[in-house]
């Protein structure tokens, strides 16, 4: 039995340690927000946060969450950062299939948290590990711009 | 106004209550029209609509004033769920914030007006469905407004509506309110829309309905259906394609924690998990032998001379006017070049899935699909069951770009065969590395074009070879798809070309190549590789005539003046000819496509190799804009699609196996690679197009011209990757 701190609740799972945090969110939480893209931390679908730092859920196992925060896009908006983020992307109209878009706010939530006023380079870095198929890039990089002006 | 429509000469609109209470607008197709597909279009009144609350039905309201709206088609990032309400609420002066979507069921009366089976394709759906929407939204405003003249006791001319209220002189009524007596009068016979100058809602830029799930991660996709007993299944499938299973041991897959059932169903071996962990683990304790089988030995390099020598010949003939061959054997000057262009996935970011409960004479399908016809059938036929005993909950494609649409219905059946072979509800689902290597490709091809140039510097005569697969061969489009040999998606683009109009000797002929690799429509289909070839020559022949490349396609598109609007204004809005920064250069591109016309300028650098493109302007004539935003927002897609494609994305085979497998070696647009995008709209009162892939044909060959004036050297296979290193 391993107890996960998920969202501010303590949840027990009954499954091997070493099963990334992604399919313990998805699968036994039924969390379905965060999205399974590509199972080794290349498309960043999966980004959560743990202890409010970005992560690839797809290769992060439960067992390194012991003892931390697990945030996912089902709670961000109870994060001053996130709530700005997701107004910025409403304003904006960023999303199209919206597959990608919990791991692109996730990865925009951190991004704004550490840096509050993001050049384009530094969205460029900490962006381009999502990947949107649907090319809502520019869109994005000028939401991520909306939520600085916003927060400042 | 304009003059009513008699609706019932089209479509057949049926006005009934909702049990639950309300009003519900059904429609039904008496025949599907070109495209049908055998058993495809019967007449509702089937046991389907007897099971189903309205199984036709595209709009209810209910006594809430809620106004729920059924998308005939699949929502998959283009912004349907969006424009198709927006014609309804148009006609019916509705509340907007009280709109609600919901998928459509599979079900005849939800057939493609113009295809005659349940698809999103062909960047289709609004053009398409703008007269049957906008007809629901007017019939039920006639409805309610024939409701409130009877409660009201005045003339029905003395009534207006606004946002969700029926409007006397001194009162006002709710739609809800009206719902239960308009669902008890009888149907209107003909409707009248309203004259386009009167419109609130069409052509203004209205933000997605779909925005706010997507935002806070409650949409539901295929990927995320849950219900008590689904089970997770993976597919070992052949390393090759046409390989089959000789034998498996499942005995190590059974050991992992968590995996129920190890089954073998005809595209492989299924292991059945509680979780996607404890089933991808048991994948790979699976052990298979397996025979290759016949394409055991595909190889990229083999293939693309095996191409090159079938182009040395012409094939058979797609179009042809005058005698080219004397004619180049006469020119002033002759260009002479190869293009070639690889496979390419179309790895939507949400993996294939598919879940399936099978009951007693019923199969319940819940899938991102972009085919709903096909899929219904397929399950059906595997079932022994008939297609409306089938019932598909369509959710939110996680990306489509054409794979979710597929005539062989290839996933669905797939999960089918492992529910049945399982005996429990299973959702099948793909790993990135299934979807990069499962096939159902934009075909691999290779044009080679010999052109005469006369003394003033255009073309007299052309010819050109395309070797490639087909995509429509043996698939129900088959029929009206190949004609003569020549399945017309392979040379679309190139026998309709406009250039060829201009020249009064040309010979346009296709090798169609059988390999074994499976392949399908990619986001814009033919033209995703056309335009690159046909926008590459004539910016070769406009060099090599010492012209400027827009001149030279301004003088050839004359008599195109729906080309030539887009090339224009994109020309315009990038400012073509005025001087750019140090090592920066343009190139231009226009192409139509899907009923649209594209123009792109690309401002591209080239630094020790490495392409960057900076920015690029678009311009579009769809005809009416109804959703302007959605429309940008779909250039900007198709320009992020197609600029991934020509710099980085290629599907290679060896000993018969493909090379890439996930994100990290199959290679798509990031955002550190993405330009500034601007898109421009042509105003136009012009027949409708659509907007979901001609965007994307003039990408490609809009970089590499701009490729060419920076460097001299032009690039005649895509991906461009390392050419220029």
């Amino acid at each position: 039995m391993i107890i996960l701190n998920i969202n501010g609740k303590e949840a027990q799972l009954d499954v091997s340690d070493d099963m990334p945090i992604l399919w313990a969110l998805r699968d036994v939480m039924h969390l379905t927000g965060t999205k399974f893209g590509c199972g080794m931390a290349q498309c960043g679908a999966c980004t959560v946060h743990l202890d409010g730092q970005a992560i690839r859920s797809c290769i992060t196992p439960i067992a390194a969450a012991v003892g931390k925060k697990i945030t996912t896009i089902e709670d961000v908006q109870n994060d001053k950062v996130g709530q700005a983020v997701q107004a910025a992307w409403s304003e904006v109209d960023v999303v199209q299939c919206g597959y990608c878009q919990s791991g692109q706010i996730m990865a925009a939530t951190a991004l704004l948290t550490t840096n509050q006023k993001p050049t384009d380079a530094d969205i460029d870095a900490a962006m381009s590990g999502n990947i949107c198929r649907c090319g809502t890039y520019p869109r994005i990089r000028a939401a991520i711009h909306a939520a600085a002006t916003k927060l400042a | 106004m304009t003059a009513p429509l008699n609706i019932s000469r089209r479509t057949f609109i049926k006005a009934s209550a909702l049990v639950v209470g309300g009003l519900v607008i059904a429609f039904s197709i008496p025949q599907a029209k070109r495209f049908l597909l055998p058993g495809a279009a019967k007449e509702t009144g089937s046991a389907d609509e007897a099971k189903l609350p309205a199984p036709n039905a595209f709009l209810r309201i209910g006594t809430d004033n809620t106004i729920t709206v059924m998308l005939a088609h699949s929502e998959m990032g283009q912004s349907i769920w969006t424009t198709l309400p927006m014609l309804i609420a148009e006609e019916l002066d509705a509340d907007w914030s009280k709109i609600k979507v919901e998928h459509a069921s599979a079900s005849p009366a939800y057939l493609h007006t113009a295809y005659g089976i349940q698809i999103t394709g062909g960047s289709s759906t609004t053009w398409s469905e703008f007269d049957r929407y906008r007809q629901a939204g007017a019939l039920t405003r006639q409805l309610l407004i024939g409701a409130a003249a009877e409660q009201l006791g005045v003339p029905a001319a003395n009534l207006k509506t606004e946002n969700g209220f029926v409007i006397s002189d001194d009162t006002k009524i709710s739609y809800g309110d009206l719902a239960e007596a308009a669902a008890k009068l009888e149907t209107p016979k003909a409707v009248t829309l309203k004259d386009p100058k009167d419109w609130k809602v069409i052509g203004k830029a209205t933000k997605r309905l779909d925005g706010p799930e997507k935002i806070n991660g409650t949409a539901v996709f295929g990927q995320d259906i849950h219900f008590d007993g689904l089970m997770t299944a993976m597919v070992a499938r052949s390393p090759v394609f046409g390989g089959s299973v000789k034998s498996f041991d499942a005995s190590a897959a059974k050991q992992v924690k968590g995996v129920q059932q190890v089954v073998q169903v005809p595209t492989g071996v299924a292991v059945v998990a509680d979780n996607y962990w404890a089933a991808k683990q048991g994948r790979e304790a699976l052990k298979v032998e397996w025979d290759l089988g016949p394409n055991a030995s595909l190889d990229s390099k083999a293939m693309l001379e095996d191409f090159r020598s079938k182009a040395a010949n012409p094939g058979l003939v797609a179009a042809q006017l005058g005698d080219s061959k004397t004619t180049l054997s006469k020119a002033e000057k002759l260009i002479e070049a190869e293009y070639v262009l690889p496979y390419l996935a179309h790895s939507p970011m949400e993996p294939l899935n598919c879940s399936v409960r099978i009951e007693k004479d019923a199969c319940e399908i819940w899938t991102g699909t972009q085919m709903q016809t096909t899929d219904q059938q397929a399950a059906a036929k595997i079932l022994g069951l008939k297609p409306e005993q089938v019932r598909i909950h369509t959710l939110f494609l996680g990306g489509g770009f054409g794979r979710r649409a597929n005539p062989a219905a290839d996933f669905v059946s797939e999960a089918v065969q492992v529910a049945k072979a399982a005996g429990v509800p299973v959702k099948t689902v793909w790993s990135r590395e299934d979807d990069v290597q499962g096939g159902y490709y934009r075909p691999m091809y290779l044009h080679k074009a010999k052109i005469g140039l006369g003394a003033d510097g255009f073309p007299t005569a052309w010819e050109q070879v395309t070797v490639g697969q087909s995509i429509m061969l043996g698939t129900p489009f088959e029929a009206f798809m190949i004609k003569d040999g020549v399945d017309a998606t392979s040379v679309e683009g190139i026998a309709d070309s406009p250039y060829l109009k201009k020249i009064p000797n040309y010979h346009v002929s296709l090798h169609t190549v059988k390999t074994g690799i499976p392949v399908l429509w990619w986001r814009s289909v033919g033209h995703s590789h056309s335009a690159f070839v046909m926008e590459s020559l004539v910016d070769e022949l406009a060099h090599s005539a010492k012209k400027d490349p827009l001149d030279y396609r301004r003088e050839l598109l004359k008599g195109h003046p729906r080309h030539l609007a887009a090339l224009n204004l994109a020309a315009e809005k990038a400012e073509w000819g005025k001087p750019l920064p140090k090592g920066v250069s343009r190139g231009i591109a226009v192409h139509e496509s899907f009923g649209s016309f594209v123009a792109q300028v690309a401002e591209v650098s080239v630094d020790q190799g490495a392409v960057k493109v900076h920015r690029m302007v678009c311009a579009i004539d769809c005809g009416l804009a109804v959703n302007p935003d959605s429309l940008k927002a779909q250039m900007e897609s198709s320009i992020s699609f197609g600029l991934g494609a020509a710099m980085q994305s290629e599907i290679t085979f060896k000993e018969g196996k493909v090379q890439q497998s996930n994100f990290h070696d199959y290679l798509v647009m990031r955002m550190s690679d993405m330009p500034k995008v601007e898109v421009h709209i042509v105003q136009s009162t012009e027949k409708m197009g659509g907007v979901g892939e001609p965007g994307l044909p003039p990408v490609a060959p809009a970089v590499t011209n701009a490729i060419f004036a920076a460097t001299g050297k032009r690039i005649r296979q895509l991906p461009i990757g390392n050419q220029l290193a």
